[in-house]
């Protein structure tokens, strides 16, 4: 079966996941979101690229930060943004995923920006749009379940080329709740795709999916040894609810073991940058000295995402409508 | 009526025939092989030259989903999608809605199927009442009801007291127990195999330790109570290792395994395909093998369809918000050709399972062979011809199969219960 | 365009502009052609504000049929667009749409006093009422629509134009 993410020419259709993107199209996105860093400095932050499109934000799933970044993004580029917090309405009378679709595409919808708790919702979504005929609306993930958070990944990757350009001679850690992150899953995929010889992660057993070495990717349990030499510190974020679900004991010591401190954070390169996907537990996943301090690139991560959320958002929105003529436009 | 079924390939494992002879049944019966008996006219003959005489299959597993799920399919539509299939003995499961713990309902549902006049329905009681794992049910009552077994369905008893409770009552008659092997804390939240594609896609994973921690159990009690017992659906290599471990300690227990888990993995999965969303979960492509091998040797004894049909609605959500199960009854037969050509079996073993040895499991005696007195009940197939399976060729309610858009081998051409012939195929 | 030299019109094209330049007279390139010539102009003139670098790519008009162009690169305009006289630099004018596309983009920083146009050469086939101010050569027939003139720039600088024929 085709990769449901691109259409017959071998474009890309949807944004859903990272696992199986081509390298090619990989790199082609953070390219393109390079130029549109510096719309944000501008007096007039818009372009006029989805003028007139109507971009729905489908959230199935609380959340504020992830919805306003995409909600910037495509107000950046002109478009008109609906939001849409399905747990409060239709959903819970229990209209159907693909009825809800249904019932916004004969609103007009052009794009779809879905967060949803079941692993490949988006997928589905995607797989529907095509078996109607829909083929000029575009989905993109914006998390789904566990499977993927692929915005999450492109600019964590934006991120990494902006402070350290080279992907192949990098030693990459990811730490902490591996197992429940599709943050971690995405960003797996996009650094195993571009090139980096080294990709570790580092946690508890209870913590790490099983036969996750399968994904091309060293295990550590010891957190020290495996930041020893490391480029990039990649931390996730640690959710509460795992404190109770019998895989942790309690905060403190995961703090003591998997936490990041200064003294820990000594053993990797002395130029290593400190990334994490927001919103931060001081104290539990990560030292406030550290998040605040030199070598933490958190803040940018933040910008940069707006930038690449554009970049995404503009290269699908190029599709051909099928009514389009195609004549050509010269300068 | 005294039909001939003329110049067919007998392939009936039960008295090892594999040869072109002439098939007589009057009275809903068989009445000769080979020569016509003395007086004999024929009312009607079935021209079989080129295709196979088999006996009508029996299923291990068939939910026909009456009562209480008639939205995803009805006695009607699943006895159609029988007979299509060639599958004149269906056991059911118990999970029905309520559960067939009451002798009333089983005798109802019997009573229904006959008045249907289609496959003959050999029902499985609940173990427990409303199979929630707390009191018995009156399985002495139940079997004179009809019941030929007790199960407990995919819905595992948590306390190991009234499982081995439920074991040694059983054992008391001599009563058949069929057991899901399912660790239910486990199990617990899972839906796809815990391994490398269930952590690739994110989904929640079941580990081989949910069924081989119940296998331990239900072995162990089964050996103290000394309960009569079968495994269903196994899906692991892991599973079955177990089981042969216990026969080798002299304990007498078969298994059986379905046709989705000898031909798929997990990795079939492939982008979210809730047609996959099974129960047991899918596992990997080395228990898958060591399945097809088990199954091949006789290890594992019996093949079912496990037939679940679901309504669209069910299918069409997210995986893991999809509802488990896949229908199967028009594809037994083909499943098994298609298993039985991979393994390099004769077509004799490879339905073996699907007739004699499905027999034994369910304790038929009059079906399931076409020996001189058996009831006549028939399956005229084409062993060659491929069919595609699309929506609309589906007789069941239920589409949902993760086979949709195959071809498979085997079309049935004629089907016969009791004498009478209920499908022509084409 | 054999007859054409690429280097010899830059020298031209720079001696039209340099009458009129003032020390508030801002260049923007528009990428790539325009760009190169642009850099060129700006050294040759003495152009004070520091160079402006456009690109057009999320301006353009056939967003919506052609898609978005590869690799668009960063636009930087390093001076202050308020108040401005800019000369947009482009190498080869035609439809007039890249020349709309980039004073779009260019009203996005600021409101400039004043905007011109100078261009290597005028192909023809206008589409929108646009004219450039300074232009080094207007070609006297209108190239067909299937053949592109673009300005290229060897490894040592040297300009030179190259028309190709569209498959």
């Amino acid at each position: 079966m085709r990769n449901p993410q691109l259409n017959q020419h071998g474009e890309l259709q949807h944004l859903l996941t990272l696992d199986g993107l081509p390298r090619d199209i990989l790199t082609a996105i953070l390219d393109t979101a390079a130029p549109f860093t510096e719309v944000a400095e501008r007096e007039v932050k818009k372009l006029p690229l989805l003028r007139g499109k109507s971009v729905f934000n489908l959230f199935f799933e609380n959340s504020t930060r992830t919805r306003t970044t995409f909600e910037i993004a495509a107000k950046r580029l002109s478009a008109d943004v609906v939001n849409l917090n399905i747990n409060t309405s239709s959903a819970a009378k229990g209209e159907s995923l693909l009825d809800t679709v249904d019932n916004l595409c004969a609103m007009q919808a052009d794009m779809f920006v879905v967060r949803h708790a079941a692993s490949g919702a988006p997928m589905l979504i995607a797989q529907h749009l095509q078996n109607t005929g829909r083929d000029h609306i575009h989905v993109v993930n914006a998390g789904d379940g566990r499977h993927a958070h692929p915005t999450q990944g492109l600019l964590d990757m934006y991120t990494i080329r902006h402070f350290k350009q080279d992907f192949t001679n990098l030693t990459v850690a990811i730490v902490g709740d591996v197992l429940h992150s599709r943050v971690a899953r995405s960003q797996i995929a996009a650094l195993t795709t571009l090139g980096v010889p080294e990709v570790r992660v580092i946690g508890p057993k209870t913590l790490l999916p099983t036969e996750v070495e399968k994904l091309g990717v060293r295990v550590f349990h010891d957190m020290r040894e495996g930041l020893k030499g490391v480029d990039v510190v990649m931390m996730l974020r640690l959710q509460n609810e795992r404190m109770n679900g019998a895989l942790l004991p309690t905060p403190q010591e995961y703090y003591k073991i998997w936490g990041l401190t200064a003294e820990k954070l000594a053993l990797a390169k002395p130029d290593a940058i400190v990334m994490h996907p927001g919103p931060m537990n001081r104290g539990v996943e990560i030292d406030s000295a550290v998040a605040d301090g030199t070598q933490a690139v958190i803040l940018p991560q933040v910008t940069f995402g707006i930038a690449v959320r554009m970049a995404v958002m503009s290269m699908l929105g190029s599709h051909l409508a099928p009514d389009s003529t195609g004549t050509r436009i010269h300068a | 009526m005294n039909i001939l079924i003329s110049n067919g390939r007998v392939v009936d494992p039960a008295n090892r025939t594999d040869a072109v002879q002439n098939v007589y049944v009057a009275g809903g019966k068989i009445v000769a092989l080979g020569s016509a008996p003395d007086g004999f006219v024929a009312e009607r003959t079935i021209d079989a030259s080129g295709l196979v005489v088999a006996p009508g299959f029996i299923d291990l597993a068939a939910r026909l989903r009456e009562p209480g799920f008639e939205y995803r399919a009805t006695l009607e539509s699943e006895m159609e999608a029988a007979m299509a299939g060639g599958v004149t003995s269906l056991a059911i499961p118990p999970d029905t809605d309520p559960a067939l713990d009451e002798p009333g309902l089983v005798e109802m549902l019997t009573y229904r199927a006959k008045k249907l006049n289609r496959a003959h329905i050999y029902p499985v009681g609940a173990l427990t009442i409303g199979l929630k794992g707390e009191r018995l049910s009156e399985m002495a009552e139940l079997v004179e009801a009809g019941c030929v077994a007790f199960s407990q369905a995919n819905v595992p008893i948590v306390d190991n007291g009234v499982l081995m409770r439920a074991l040694q009552y059983a054992a008391t008659f001599g009563f058949r127990v069929w057991l899901q092997p399912i660790a239910p804390f486990l199990a617990r939240g899972g839906n796809a195999h815990d391994g490398e594609v269930a952590t690739r896609m994110g989904l929640a994973g079941i580990p081989v330790a949910a069924e081989t921690v119940a296998l331990y159990t239900y072995l162990e009690l089964a050996k103290i109570t000394g309960a009569r017992l079968h495994i269903t659906r196994l899906s692991s290599a892991a599973g079955l290792a177990l089981i042969e471990q216990a026969r080798a300690e002299g304990m007498d227990v078969t298994c059986d395994v379905s046709i989705n888990h000898v031909h798929l993995c997990d990795m079939d999965i492939g982008y979210f395909n809730p047609n996959c969303h099974l129960i047991p979960p899918l596992r990997s492509q080395r228990d898958r093998e060591a399945l097809c091998r088990g199954l091949a040797e006789g290890r594992i004894n019996a093949l079912c369809s496990d037939h679940t049909p679901v309504d669209d609605d069910g299918k069409q959500a997210p995986f893991s918000e999809s509802e488990p199960g896949a229908t199967g009854l028009e594809l037994l037969l083909p499943l098994t050709l298609k298993w039985a050509g991979r393994a390099g079996l004769s077509l004799l073993d490879g339905l073996a399972r699907i007739t004699s040895d499905a027999a034994r499991i369910v304790g038929i005696t009059k079906a399931g062979h076409l020996s001189v007195g058996a009831r006549a009940d028939v399956c005229v197939f084409d062993p060659d011809t491929h069919v595609a399976v699309t929506r609309d060729s589906l007789r069941s309610q239920g589409k949902n199969t993760p086979f949709l858009g195959m071809e498979l081998p085997g079309q049935v051409r004629y089907t016969l219960v009791e004498g009478q012939v209920m499908y022509e195929g084409r | 365009m054999n007859q054409l030299d690429a280097e010899a019109l830059c020298r031209q094209l720079a001696e039209q502009i340099r009458p009129h330049v003032t020390p508030a007279t801002a260049l923007v390139g528009i990428y790539t052609g325009g760009l190169w010539l642009a850099e060129r102009l700006h050294k040759a003139l003495g152009i004070q504000p520091p160079l402006g670098a456009i690109d057009v790519s999320f301006y353009r008009d056939d967003y919506g049929s052609k898609g978005l162009h590869a690799k668009p690169q960063k636009t930087e305009i390093p001076f202050n667009v308020d108040g401005a006289h800019v000369i947009l630099v482009d190498d080869v004018l035609y439809t007039g749409r890249t020349t709309r596309a980039a004073l779009n983009e260019l009203f996005d920083f600021g409101r400039p006093a004043a905007v011109e146009l100078a261009v290597l050469v005028d192909r023809g086939s206008r589409e929108l009422p646009i004219a450039a101010r300074y232009c080094a050569h207007t070609l006297p027939e209108a190239l067909p629509h299937d053949q592109s003139l673009e300005l290229q720039r060897d490894a040592a600088g040297g300009f030179t134009l190259k028309l190709t024929q569209r498959a």
